[in-house]
């Protein structure tokens, strides 16, 4: 049980680590809000659950944090990316498709 | 001995996510720097509870987990807007 | 015992960045990434009930105020 739980966190904490340098290297607003939301969510959910299956009595509490996480963190990044995009930041000159200015050129003319 | 190795790896992560704070252009790169290392101190803070074997020191991250996106929340409606 | 001064390091920059900072929304950000460190190190201390109400306070009741105060005024400093 020791074992798969240090397994575990391993995992969510390399995940973490990978979230972390994806919000150094990534050139956009909107690159750095999708490796800031996904791999954090993935890191922290795998790491809490992983400490609760290596003390065995924490268990329920941990879930309880994890399902927090679950539910408040993809609100928020939703918010900001969405706030940015109206805020009017423009993407980076490598992006290669931009589907929310071709469905307002397309609402304009019908 | 792999929880203090763990602990290094997320501080380390904490150390970029404080870099891009500094540095970011504008202040949505800001906004979303902070977001991520919330997240990453819910997960700090829980391995410090199983270093220091207590079991009321989760409700610190639990109550950080309920409240964290209020802040994110106010601030993005504030660059959508203005409140 | 290496993390606690490397925090109290981050603490410092962060405190700095909040002063020199023209945009005001950029040193509420900065703001609340004081009061974060300073949470983290409450813990440290093996005061978890402070840790508590300074994280309740920092992330969310600080941020709101000040953002409301911002919005009354001018978003930029000259």
């Amino acid at each position: 049980m020791q074992i798969v739980g240090i397994l575990i966190t391993g995992i969510g904490v390399l995940f973490l680590l990978l979230g972390s340098y994806g919000i150094v290297r990534l050139p956009d607003v909107y690159n750095r809000l999708q490796a800031g939301t996904k791999c954090t969510t993935f890191g922290a959910l795998f790491t809490i659950i992983g400490v609760g299956i290596m003390e065995p009595s924490w268990f329920w509490k941990t879930l309880i944090i994890a399902l927090f996480i679950l539910l408040t963190n993809p609100i928020s990044n939703h918010a900001l990316g969405r706030a940015s995009r109206k805020s009017g930041i423009p993407l980076c000159d490598r992006s290669v498709v931009d589907k929310a200015s071709e469905f307002e050129q397309y609402k304009g003319k019908v | 001995m792999s929880e203090i190795f763990f602990l290094t790896i997320i501080g380390i992560g904490i150390v970029l996510c404080f870099f891009r704070m500094l540095k970011g252009p504008t202040a949505a790169d800001r906004a979303v720097a902070l977001d991520t290392v919330t997240t990453v101190t819910v997960a700090f803070l829980v391995i410090l509870g199983y270093v220091f074997k207590r079991y009321v020191y989760l409700d610190v991250s639990l109550v950080y987990a309920a409240l964290m996106f209020v802040g994110s929340v106010v601030i993005a409606r504030f660059l959508e807007k203005g409140i | 015992m290496i993390i606690v001064y490397l925090l109290v390091l981050l603490m410092l920059a962060a405190a700095i960045a909040a002063s020199v900072f023209k945009d005001l929304l950029s040193a509420v950000i900065a703001a609340c990434l004081v009061s974060l460190i300073a949470a983290i190190l409450f813990y440290f201390l093996q005061a978890p009930d402070v840790a508590m109400a300074e994280a309740s306070i920092g992330a969310a009741l600080v941020t709101a105020v000040f953002i409301v105060a911002i919005k009354r005024t001018k978003r930029h400093e000259e």
